[in-house]
């Protein structure tokens, strides 16, 4: 059987996401293939190339691929589809956008948001907002699947994939990108982050935010607040992390002065691994956390940064 | 110009769920039912679109056992036209079988514009809306969190991983919403009685003739593991002994 | 919108007096309307109880019940009553009024739900999602109806971008509903002064759990009740474990809300329960699948308000018949309901003259096996004041030799004033949840599904913003974090070194202790948005 993973990039960078589906796509066996559409993204093509595992990079070079609308790359995709056992691509926006379009145009089911693979036909995904797990047999010929990015792990840099240059499909016509604006951040998306660090109104001010955003940086981590910290405006609304904000799962989750309120409970839950750091021992989250600190913020806050930049230090 | 939204009955997003003991699916014996809430959005954003003049009709089809009845009415109550009911025993088909079904009721119906939910709060598959374009060969605008109707057009911000993206639509086009389009109305308890009085025409799915099989099936539900006892850290540095040694998450 | 009855409330009691009402109607033939508001997203959401039923009531209501098919179907086989030690179960022998021969464990939301399906084909309108937020009054002061409550305020309650304001509902009567200790009635007690010629009512605070259990213990149709541990010998209170069909456990622990210890925490007191050697066993390899709490009315006769007043009745245990030496209530909720519906009939034919000071309502009820039972049962709660064995003493003497005819009547006190300063009680160290018997609040809470929309105003209204920290902390020691048992309270830091009380609005399950046991009676727990609250599944 041959895999073909569909890559996201900038162009010149291919996407982490993009890594950690191809860690997904050699766990069904068989050879693994990537196909880049792009304009002038021969750099994310050959990142791909360099991956680990990979066997062969398509590479469609086109103005008709400058953004990524699902229009013409799935007739892209489809153009291709009949020489594989299966398409993947990460469950990011893009993958979500553009793979149930694949699958439609083989009138064949798609698995999403896989986060474990059994076997290449059967996988595990969380439904009902990740309170139930499923495990999901598919028998389509041509498997559409797409995969948590934090499930898997990156694909490590080594290969020496062969990359070939593919002709371009015809504009569908349906749709045109009209602009895009893109919040760059250095930290990691709330919703895709492997680790979070929330702060509430225990954290106190705007300096006791900016100590947070500290902590976060030396994790590589994605700041997210309680409605409390919201209100008084330490952050903005879409760093929300509840029921009517966003759910998150991530491996850690580091709650710092968050009190109570069932949302954000309902929002974090899910997490590996969470951490409460508070003054007040009965504070409801400190009961549920895996690792509870009775500290006092100001001086928590600090050391802990000292403490993660002197391990990466070490580590380095 | 006319407008169809698919809504779907779910299990409501405050009711937990857990698994059968037997692990053959999903307990939601006696849990409360609602209308989906993206789906809820999106009969929002139809609704505002006929205030707005831009729309003339506002059709709402659901699929699934008689009890999506109660799904239908509270579109009715929001403000739908009429109510398009395709019944059937099962009430759980794959995302590709409800797109051929809705592509049989785009078909006679004829919309301009289909608007429905990002993903269904159940099996959060997140599939059907792509997959009705695909298959109608329409565009489709999706994760939208802003619609604009004019000039034979749909203008639609998604919302995408680190920002946003527009895109421009030709009609018919399917836009499928998030959670940022809009806040939906609260139902007036005038509208829900007239509701009751509004048209909804019950049919079988069966009539349609389209292939109500899918090759992916549900094997086994668990829940996912349960939390042990938290432990005391006395200071930071255990902290991220802990961390890296025990849980190593750092 | 005008109804000829609009009722508060679809539990047993505004249900059944619904039913009641169309059944008479559709009997003599009459055009009559009736509509039942309900604050829960559904009916069944916001019912809790034990429970165990005495079909009595249903038998008068609906004889065909078994036909219909209504959910009773574990009836109610073995009786155990245990005293608990720390370490041992004693078995005592149950008194006669808590044998349960006849009657059925049952969740009394899914017997609710059905109830509504028969008021529904009957012809009454049930309007689930709307809560009554005020009463409307006449020119003469009489009760005209209520109006629902506003949606889409901003939390300082100045109007949202989506307000919707309430809908006025009148009646030319209206039938108050809620359950112990409702919103309404405790405006109609003071404007009515209804309380005028009985004692003050009692509460306890209910905690419940279900489970399904994977234990050979289990047997369905047992009903076991402790007394003893985990509580104190001066706090009244006791376990239930009923044992349901398809392995399903209901087991929740009572509190009587006149205890003293501000450091009595109901909800540890639950989880500990579950902890003691002989009630561990059927826990142990099982799952927790729902969570709940309600205070519940304990005062039973003495404290029995007057049930009547111009253009209106309260029924069911928004006036309080629950039977607390048989633990049962519904049955006579029920048939309080039905004679209430009665009681409207009377006035809208004009056969019951409105305005005088009689209590037509009670009139009626003392023609009925409700009052005899409760009068019969009054002296067993307060018996208990002086702690667990004078209590079990008095009342076995009350039961078996005076048969509940003693020629006198043992009073009741208010709950809120028998709190104890923090100084001189005694701090409980409760265990740290283990994650598999026992649990944290947070998730149990979660377990109730309950959901508030945010960005309303907070429903938890308190009177004086400063009594929190003036009075209930440096006195009580913050008691509302411990009695609350959704963890709605909490003292947090205020940044200037001192602590502040913060409601999480969003958690509360509308068991409406704090309004009951706050020490300055400082809290007024008034309905949220509609649909707000818990969605309880099968409790």
């Amino acid at each position: 059987m041959t895999v073909l993973v569909i890559a996201e990039h900038d162009h010149h960078t291919l996407a982490e996401v993009t890594r950690r589906a191809v860690t997904a796509a050699t766990a069904l066996d068989g050879d693994v293939h990537v196909l880049v559409l792009g304009q002038d993204c021969a750099p994310a093509a050959q990142q791909a190339a360099a991956l680990s595992g990979v066997a062969k990079v398509l590479v469609c070079d086109a103005p008709l691929y400058a953004h990524p609308l699902a229009e013409s790359m799935a007739r892209a995709v489809l153009a291709r589809a009949g020489e594989y056992t299966a398409l993947v691509a990460a469950a990011s926006s893009q993958g979500k956008d553009l793979m149930p379009r694949v699958a439609a145009g083989l009138d064949v089911s798609q698995v999403s948001d896989i986060t474990a693979i059994e076997a290449p036909d059967t996988f595990q995904r969380p439904i009902y907002a990740g309170n139930v797990l499923a495990r999901v047999v598919c028998e389509e010929a041509i498997k559409v699947l797409t995969v948590r990015p934090t499930a898997f792990a990156p694909a490590a840099d080594g290969g020496q994939a062969e990359v070939v240059a593919i002709p371009a499909g015809e504009d569908p016509g349906l749709s045109r990108h009209v602009d895009a604006t893109m919040t760059r951040s250095e930290r990691p998306d709330l919703g895709s982050a492997r680790v979070v660090v929330s702060g509430g109104r225990g954290v106190g001010d705007e300096g006791g935010f900016a100590l947070l955003a500290e902590v976060a940086d030396a994790l590589h981590a994605a700041l997210g607040a309680s409605r409390a910290a919201v209100d008084a405006g330490y952050m903005p609304n879409d760093c929300q992390v509840g029921q009517t904000g966003k759910v998150v799962a991530p491996e850690l989750y580091i709650a710092a002065g968050i009190s109570g309120a069932i949302q954000h409970w309902a929002g974090m839950k899910d997490s590996r691994v969470i951490v409460a750091i508070n003054r007040d021992e009965e504070a409801p989250l400190m009961q549920v956390a895996d690792y509870a600190l009775v500290a006092d913020l100001n001086q928590a806050l600090p050391a802990l940064r000292d403490g993660l930049k002197a391990l990466a230090e070490k580590g380095a | 110009m006319k407008v169809l939204v698919p809504v779907k009955r779910v299990v409501d997003y405050n009711v937990r769920v857990r698994p059968r003991p037997d692990g053959t699916g999903v307990d939601t014996a006696h849990a409360k039912m609602s209308m989906n809430p993206f789906d809820e959005i999106a009969m929002e954003e139809a609704m505002r679109l006929k205030e707005g003049g831009v729309v003339d009709e506002v059709v709402a089809v659901s699929i699934g056992s008689g009890d999506c009845q109660d799904t239908l009415r509270s579109a009715l109550a929001f403000g739908a036209d009429r109510a398009l009911l395709l019944e059937s025993d099962t009430t759980d088909f794959e995302p590709v079988v409800i797109s051929r079904i809705l592509a049989a009721v785009v078909a006679e119906e004829a919309p301009d514009l289909v608007i429905m939910g990002k993903q269904a709060i159940d099996d959060d598959c997140n599939q059907t809306a792509q997959m009705l374009a695909g298959r109608l060969g329409w565009g489709q605008g999706t994760f939208a969190c802003r619609l604009e109707v004019q000039d034979g057009e749909a203008r639609v911000t998604r919302e995408v991983d680190g920002g946003t993206r527009t895109v421009a639509l030709s009609l018919p086009a399917v836009v499928s919403t998030d959670l940022r389009l809009n806040e939906p109305r609260y139902l007036k308890l005038p509208n829900i009685m007239k509701a009751k009085k509004k048209p909804l025409d019950r049919r079988a799915v069966a009539e349609l003739g389209v292939d109500l099989t899918a090759r992916t099936r549900v094997v086994a539900v668990t829940a996912p593991p349960e939390r042990g006892p938290g432990v005391r850290v006395a200071s930071v540095e255990e902290l991220l002994d802990r961390l890296k040694n025990e849980a190593q998450v750092i | 919108m005008p109804f000829d009855v609009v009722i508060v409330g679809a539990g047993p009691a505004g249900l059944a007096a619904a039913i009641r009402l169309r059944q008479r109607a559709t009997e003599q033939g009459e055009d009559l309307s009736v509509c039942v508001l309900e604050k829960g997203s559904e009916v069944g959401a916001h019912i809790l109880s034990g429970a165990i039923v005495e079909p009595r009531a249903l038998d008068e209501l609906l004889p065909d019940w078994r036909e219909q098919g209504a959910p009773l179907n574990t009836p109610a086989r073995k009786d155990r009553f245990l005293w608990l030690t720390r370490r041992r179960a004693i078995p005592l022998m149950a008194p006669p009024q808590m044998h349960n021969k006849g009657n059925y464990i049952v969740s009394l939301g899914n017997l609710c739900r059905w109830l509504a399906r028969q008021a529904e084909a009957l012809g009454v309108e049930i309007l689930p999602g709307f809560p009554a937020a005020e009463i409307l009054y006449d020119d003469q002061g009489a009760v005209r109806g209520v109006a629902t409550a506003d949606m889409g305020r901003n939390p300082d309650g100045s109007e949202g971008l989506r307000f919707e304001p309430g809908v006025e509902l009148h009646a030319r009567q209206t039938l108050f509903c809620e359950g112990c200790h409702g919103s309404l009635a405790k405006q109609l007690m003071t404007r009515f002064d209804l309380r005028r010629d009985c004692d003050p009512q009692t509460y306890g605070l209910g905690i419940k759990e279900l489970w399904e259990v994977d234990s050979p213990l289990h047997e369905p149709g047992r009903v076991v009740h402790t007394v003893g541990w985990p509580l104190d010998n001066g706090t009244y209170g006791g376990s239930f474990l009923y044992h349901l069909d398809e392995r399903r456990v209901a087991v929740g622990l009572i509190v009587g809300l006149d205890y003293a210890n501000p450091y009595l925490s109901p909800f540890e007191e639950m989880q500990r329960f579950k902890t003691h050697p002989a009630i561990r066993p059927l826990f142990e390899g099982g799952r927790r699948i729902a969570y709940g709490a309600r205070a519940l009315v304990e005062g039973g006769w003495q404290s029995l308000p007057r049930l009547s007043f111009p253009g209106g009745f309260i029924a069911g245990d928004s006036s309080g018949f629950l039977n607390v030496p048989k633990i049962k209530g519904t049955h006579n909720a029920m048939k309080s309901g039905m004679t209430a519906a009665e009681a409207i009939l009377d006035r809208l034919r004009g056969e019951a003259p409105e305005g005088t000071d009689a209590d037509d309502l009670r009139q009626r009820l003392e023609a009925t096996w409700v009052m005899r039972e409760l009068r019969r049962a009054r002296n067993i709660r307060p018996a208990f004041r002086r702690g667990l064995w004078p209590g079990i003493t008095l009342s076995a003497m009350d039961t078996y030799l005076l048969r509940g005819r003693a020629p006198w009547t043992l009073h009741h006190r208010e709950d809120h004033a028998q709190l104890r300063p923090a100084a001189v009680s005694r701090p409980i160290d409760y265990p740290r949840p283990d994650g598999r018997i026992t649990f944290d609040r947070l998730a149990s809470v979660f377990l109730s599904n309950t959901h508030h929309e945010e960005g309303q105003p907070v429903h938890l209204k308190l009177r004086d913003a400063t009594k929190p920290t003036a009075l209930n902390l440096p006195v009580y020691d913050g008691p509302e974090a411990r009695y609350c048992p959704a963890g709605v309270y909490e003292y947090v830091d205020n940044g200037n070194g001192g602590q502040r009380l913060q409601i999480n609005a969003q958690n509360c399950v509308h068991c409406k202790t704090c309004d009951i046991k706050d020490p300055g009676q400082n809290i007024d727990w008034c309905v949220p948005q509609g649909g707000d609250g818990p969605n309880y599944p099968d409790l």
